[in-house]
C-alpha cells in the first residue's frame, strides 16, 4: 500500500464536533498524521464585553459559556467575586449551591453520555439520556424559570430558597435516575460494538496528561484522584462524603465509566445536602452597586468538564478591570493531537467526543 | 472560601530557595493562603518556570493571564503584565508568576517546559499582541489571521473598528 | 372600488395546496446548531417534544439534502462566510429560521467579532425568540413557519422560473 499523505477538513459545520470546530486532519490511508483543531468560530468577545458590565450583569453572561452545565460557571464566578469582595455567603445558601451544582453536573453528564454514544452510533442512547436529563430540567425551571442557561446562582448566594415542595421533587428525579442510567449501562457497558470503539482508544498516560494540562474526567480516567472538590474545597463541600471515580487506562471506555461513576456520586451528595440541609438565609447581604477595591482574585471550581476557574480583578468601581477565565475544554483539546495521533481516522470522533469539549467555553 | 491545605512554611522554603537561586531577579515575593507569588524579571522566566516545575513541583501549568496596565499603571510601570499560574498535585500548592513587559516587547516562550502552555501563548498573542519567542506555532488563535488590532487591549473599542457585515 | 384580487387559476391553486402541505409537514432540517440553541434544538428534537410528530426528525448533516435551514446560536464574522456557504449550497425551495436571540440581532453580544444578526447573510423567514428559546418556543416557530409555507405559491415559481419566490 503506497504512502498516500491527504489532507482532511472536518467542520466547522459537522453533526459530531459538538459545536463550530473546524479540524484539519492529515491522513495515511485511514491512519491519523495530524490534527490541527482551528477554534474562534464561536469568539464572541465575552471578556473584553464583561469589562464593560458590572460584577452581577456579568453572572448570565457566565452561562453562556459552558452551555451545558452553566450553573457551575455561575458559581465559578460568584465565588470569584466574593472572594475579592470579602462576601460571607451563608451556609444554607452554600448548601443549596451544592446542591444546583451536582444537579447541573448530573445533566452535564447525562447530556454528554446522549451525545457520545450518538457520535459512535448509538442513537437510541442520546433520546435516552435526554429523556433522563429533562426531569433535572425540569426542576431548574421551577426553581428559577429557566431550562438552560440557568442564571440560579448569583452573588452573594442562590436566587431563591428552596421549599419543601421542590425538594420533594428533587428527591423524586434522584429516584429516577438511577434507572434510566441502568438502562444506559445495560446498552452500552459490556456492548461489543461499544467496546471495540472506546477501550484502548485515545489513551494518554497520567504524566503526559499533567504536561498537557488535562483537568476533570479525561485526568481521573488516566489514574489520577485530582478533584477540585476535595483538593481545595469550596462552598461546603467538604461536609460531604463522595467518592472520586478513578480509572486504569486513560482511554475512551475508562473516561465513559468515570463520567459514569461521577453521576452516582452526585446523587449521593444532593441526597446529603437534601438531608442536612440548615436553616438561615439563602444569600448574604449585599450592597446595591458592588464596589470592590482593587484587588486580583483566582479560584477554581471543579465543573463538569474539569477545572474551571475565573481571574478578576478589580479597581475600584463597579465594573471588573480584567476577568480571566480558565477554560477546562480548552486546555483538554491542546491534547486531541496527540491522543489521535496512529488511530484511525474514525476513532477521531469517538476521542474528541470523550474530551466533553464544549465550543463556548473554548471560544469564549 | 477555599481551605488553605498548603503549609505556609513549605511555601516559604520555597520562595528562599528560589531567591537563593535566581537573586536579583526576583522583584518581590510572597507566600500566604496556600499561594507563593513572584515578580521576576523577563530574562529569567523560563529557568524559573523550570525550577518550579522540576525542583518546587509545581507540575500543571493552570493559566497564563495578560493584564493590559495602560488605565492602571502597575508597580512596574509597563504596559504588560504577564501572570504564569502553577499549581502543584499532589499538594494544592498555588504559585503566581508575574512578569512585565512593554509595548512590542517579547517573551521566551514556556512551551518547552509545560505543553499546555502552548495554546495559552497563542491566545495572549491574538488577545493582547504579546510574542512568545521560539513558539512552535506563533498564530492568531480565536480570530482569523488577517484581523488587525487586539481587541482585549484597552485602546480597542467593543464593537471593533472596521465597519462589520 | 372593486380591487383585482389576484387568483391563479382553480386547478393550479389545488396543485399549490397539495404541494404545500407535502413540503410543510416534511420540512427536514439543517441544524446549523452554533451555541447554546442548539442543545434546546436537539431537545425538541428529542423524546418529549418529538419533533418528529411534524415529520421533522430527519436533520441532515448536508446542506444538500435539507430544506429549513436553523440557524440556532450566536453568528459571528468568522463564520459569517461559512453560513453564507452553506445557505447557497441548500437547493430551492429552501426556508431559513433564525433561532434565539443571537441569530435575530446579535443577542447579549454587541461585540466585535458578532454578527449582529443571520439575516444580514441570508433572508430569514421565521425569527424566533429568546435566550434560548424553549422547545415549546421553538415549536410555536416551526409552525408558524408551517403557516407561511402554506401560503406560498410554488406553481407560480414553476411556471414562470423568473419569479422570485413570493411569502
Amino acid at each position: 500500500m503506497a504512502f498516500r499523505e491527504i489532507d482532511l477538513n472536518m467542520g466547522p459545520q459537522h453533526p459530531s464536533t459538538h459545536g463550530v470546530l473546524r479540524l484539519k486532519l492529515a491522513v495515511d490511508n485511514e491512519v491519523v498524521l495530524r490534527v490541527e483543531p482551528v477554534l474562534g468560530y464561536l469568539h464572541r468577545g465575552m471578556e473584553k464585553l464583561w469589562e464593560s458590565l458590572t460584577y452581577t450583569q456579568v453572572v448570565p453572561l457566565t452561562d453562556r459559556l459552558d452551555y451545558l452545565a452553566s450553573l457551575s460557571n455561575n458559581l465559578a464566578y460568584c465565588l470569584a467575586v466574593e472572594k475579592l469582595a470579602g462576601i460571607e455567603v451563608p451556609r444554607r445558601a452554600r448548601y443549596i449551591r451544592v446542591i444546583l451544582a451536582e444537579l447541573q453536573r448530573l445533566a452535564s453528564h447525562l447530556a454528554w453520555t446522549g451525545f457520545m454514544a450518538n457520535d459512535i452510533g448509538a442513537m437510541s442512547v442520546l433520546l435516552y439520556g435526554f429523556e433522563a436529563r429533562e426531569d433535572i430540567l425540569d426542576i431548574f425551571e421551577e426553581y428559577c424559570g429557566a431550562r438552560l442557561t440557568v442564571h440560579g446562582i448569583r452573588i452573594g448566594g442562590a436566587v431563591h430558597d428552596l421549599d419543601g415542595p421542590l425538594v420533594s421533587r428533587i428527591r423524586a428525579v434522584l429516584e429516577k435516575i438511577p434507572k434510566r442510567l441502568a438502562d444506559i449501562r445495560s446498552l452500552l457497558d459490556e456492548n461489543r460494538i461499544w467496546k471495540e470503539r472506546t477501550v484502548g482508544i485515545g489513551r494518554i498516560t497520567a504524566g503526559e496528561a499533567i504536561d498537557y494540562g488535562l483537568t476533570g474526567p479525561p485526568l481521573r480516567a488516566c489514574g489520577v484522584a485530582w478533584d477540585m472538590r476535595k483538593e481545595i474545597p469550596y462552598s461546603s463541600y467538604d461536609d460531604f462524603d463522595f467518592d472520586v471515580p478513578l480509572g486504569t487506562n486513560g482511554d475512551v471506555y475508562d473516561r465513559y465509566l468515570v463520567r459514569l461513576e461521577e453521576i452516582c456520586q452526585s446523587i449521593r451528595i444532593v441526597g446529603q445536602a437534601l438531608d442536612g440541609l440548615p436553616e438561615g438565609e439563602y444569600k448574604a447581604k449585599m450592597p446595591r452597586v458592588l464596589k470592590i477595591a482593587p484587588a486580583e482574585v483566582f479560584h477554581t471550581i471543579e465543573a463538569p468538564k474539569g477545572v474551571l476557574g475565573f481571574t478578576v480583578r478589580s479597581n475600584g468601581t463597579d465594573k471588573p478591570e480584567r476577568v480571566k477565565m480558565k477554560s477546562p475544554s480548552f486546555i483538554n483539546l491542546q491534547s486531541l493531537e496527540h491522543m489521535c495521533k496512529g488511530n484511525l481516522f474514525s476513532d477521531v470522533i469517538g476521542i474528541l467526543g470523550s474530551l466533553d469539549i464544549v465550543l463556548g467555553e473554548i471560544d469564549k | 472560601m477555599p481551605a488553605d491545605r498548603a503549609d505556609h512554611p513549605e511555601l516559604r522554603k520555597a520562595l528562599d530557595a528560589l531567591t537563593g537561586r535566581f537573586g536579583n531577579a526576583v522583584l518581590a515575593g510572597a507566600a500566604d493562603k496556600g499561594e507563593l507569588a513572584v515578580r521576576l524579571t523577563k530574562d529569567v522566566i523560563v529557568p524559573a518556570l523550570s525550577f518550579f516545575k522540576d525542583e518546587l513541583g509545581f507540575n500543571a501549568f493552570e493559566d497564563l493571564v495578560v493584564f493590559d496596565n495602560l488605565n492602571s499603571p502597575d508597580e512596574g510601570g509597563a504596559r504588560f503584565t504577564v501572570v504564569y499560574r502553577l499549581f502543584q498535585f499532589p499538594g494544592a500548592a498555588r504559585a503566581r508568576l508575574a512578569v512585565e513587559v512593554g509595548e512590542g516587547e517579547s517573551l521566551p516562550s514556556a512551551v518547552p517546559i509545560y505543553r499546555a502552555a502552548d495554546w495559552a501563548e497563542r491566545e495572549a498573542f491574538d488577545m493582547f499582541g504579546v510574542p512568545f519567542e521560539g513558539h512552535p506555532n506563533l498564530r492568531r488563535i480565536y480570530l482569523p489571521d488577517d484581523f488587525e488590532g487586539h481587541p482585549l487591549r484597552k485602546d480597542f473599542p467593543l464593537a471593533g473598528r472596521t465597519v462589520g457585515l | 372600488m372593486s380591487e383585482p384580487l389576484e387568483r391563479g387559476p382553480f386547478l393550479l391553486a389545488r396543485a399549490d395546496a397539495f404541494i404545500t402541505w407535502a413540503q410543510k409537514n416534511s420540512l427536514w432540517p439543517f441544524g446549523s446548531g452554533l451555541a447554546c440553541c442548539a442543545i434546546e434544538m436537539i431537545s425538541t428534537a428529542a423524546a418529549r417534544y418529538d419533533i418528529a410528530r411534524f415529520g421533522m426528525e430527519l436533520f441532515r448533516a448536508s446542506p444538500r439534502q435539507a430544506d429549513l435551514f436553523i440557524v440556532a446560536g450566536t453568528v459571528t464574522n468568522k463564520m459569517a462566510p461559512v453560513l453564507r456557504r452553506l445557505w447557497d449550497q441548500m437547493p430551492d425551495p429552501k426556508w431559513a429560521l433564525a433561532m434565539g436571540n443571537c441569530a435575530i440581532g446579535g443577542g447579549p453580544f454587541p461585540t466585535y467579532s458578532v454578527l449582529q444578526g443571520v439575516d444580514r447573510i441570508i433572508p430569514v423567514d421565521v425569527y424566533v425568540a429568546g435566550c434560548p428559546p424553549t422547545p415549546q418556543g421553538l415549536i410555536h416557530g416551526l409552525m408558524t413557519l408551517q403557516e407561511k409555507v402554506g401560503r406560498s405559491r410554488p406553481t407560480k415559481e414553476i411556471l414562470d422560473p423568473h419569479a422570485r419566490r413570493q411569502s
